[in-house]
């Protein structure tokens, strides 16, 4: 067993598990783009990011890829982790304005104006239809094509991949493009 | 090292089998680039998904999915040769020779690419054609370089800097 301290709280885990985990399972409220309990962990969206170490040498982490660790101090709530969460959240809000869930992150902390200029994107990479399509459906249909701003989700060539089986799993677990992938009523 | 043959090309064999990358460079070494079709039956030998050869040739600068042109010209835009124009330059050979960037023209004579920098920035602005250094670039300079007639070439650019 590994002994932590999680937001003062003395904490007993199991080794393997995630600083995400741990803190789901004692109730801290942490968002996630990104997470999904089915797939591995990818450390893409930052928004379930803690605080850890020391104060005055502490710094900030992605939770659910973060193992937990012997004597850990680990902060889910101080001012450092909010004031970042809410930025990354206004930038996700920039990047893809009509997504529902990112309005209803936004309006849940507190996010009540944007400061950029607004991107309409359809994606905001986080990956988990590709690694829906890897892990849990075996097919491997899509993957990250590109890189840097030009970075996008796709098959290989952009045309119809032999590996799809039409299974839909992508668009069932795509947090941004509710509306597009299954009309305004589903 | 061990080696393994996919597409009938060695490729040589790390502790857990082949990697994609050397996969890829072994094809692009035998075709120039990497055409789809090899691409896909690679991947059917391999037993990998299409994707994975494909993520990892659009990642790299290295990988071309698109023939190659016999004639290569390359443009520097690093932060000298910017201000210096190096901009109008490229503008001009893509007019010229009717190529846009990192393409080739259709009859497969030029490729153009543009590079950060390439170390030569007292001669900005800068284009390398087929390995061969042209410094101090005009626009004149550009569509004399690339007119029908190479021995005016040649005396135009006498500031070109031999690689």
């Amino acid at each position: 067993m590994i002994n932590l301290t999680m937001d003062g709280l003395k904490i007993n885990v199991e080794p393997g598990a995630t600083l995400l985990d741990v803190a789901r399972f004692y109730g801290a409220n942490i968002p996630t783009l990104c997470y999904d309990e089915a797939l591995s962990p990818y450390g893409a969206c930052r928004l379930c990011l803690v605080e850890i170490g020391e104060p005055g040498k502490s710094r900030l982490v992605s939770s659910c890829t973060y193992p937990a660790r012997e004597k850990l101090n680990v902060r889910t709530n101080t001012v450092r982790v909010m004031q970042t969460r809410k930025m990354i959240i206004e930038l996700y809000l920039a990047t893809c304005p009509s997504s529902k869930t990112i309005q209803d992150l936004a309006s849940k902390y507190g996010v009540t104006g944007v400061r950029f200029s607004p991107k309409n994107e359809e994606c905001i990479l986080c990956g988990l239809c590709v690694r829906m399509c890897e892990e849990q459906m075996q097919a491997k249909a899509i993957g990250f094509v590109d890189r840097g701003v030009n970075r996008r989700i796709s098959t290989a060539f952009d045309r119809k991949s032999e590996q799809c089986r039409l299974c839909g799993a992508c668009m069932y677990i795509c947090p941004v493009c509710q509306v597009r992938c299954q009309g305004p009523s589903g | 090292m061990k080696k393994n043959t996919v597409l009938g090309l060695e490729v040589p064999c790390g502790p857990n089998g082949v990697s994609v990358i050397t996969v890829l460079q072994a094809i692009q070494g035998y075709y120039g680039y990497l055409p789809e079709e090899a691409l896909e039956k690679a991947a059917r030998e391999l037993k990998v998904p299409l994707i994975d050869f494909y993520s990892v040739a659009t990642f790299y600068k290295n990988f071309r999915l698109a023939p190659q042109g016999r004639r290569e010209v390359v443009t520097c835009a690093g932060t000298a040769c910017h201000v210096r124009g190096s901009e109008k330059i490229t503008e001009e050979i893509s007019r010229t020779l009717g190529v846009d960037i990192s393409s080739t023209t259709e009859d497969g004579e030029y490729s153009l690419k543009c590079v950060n920098c390439v170390g030569a920035c007292a001669l900005a602005p800068l284009i390398i054609v087929d390995g061969r250094y042209y410094g101090q670039m005009t626009p004149l300079k550009v569509r004399r370089l690339f007119s029908d007639n190479p021995t005016k070439t040649e005396q135009t650019v006498s500031s070109g800097l031999s690689k």
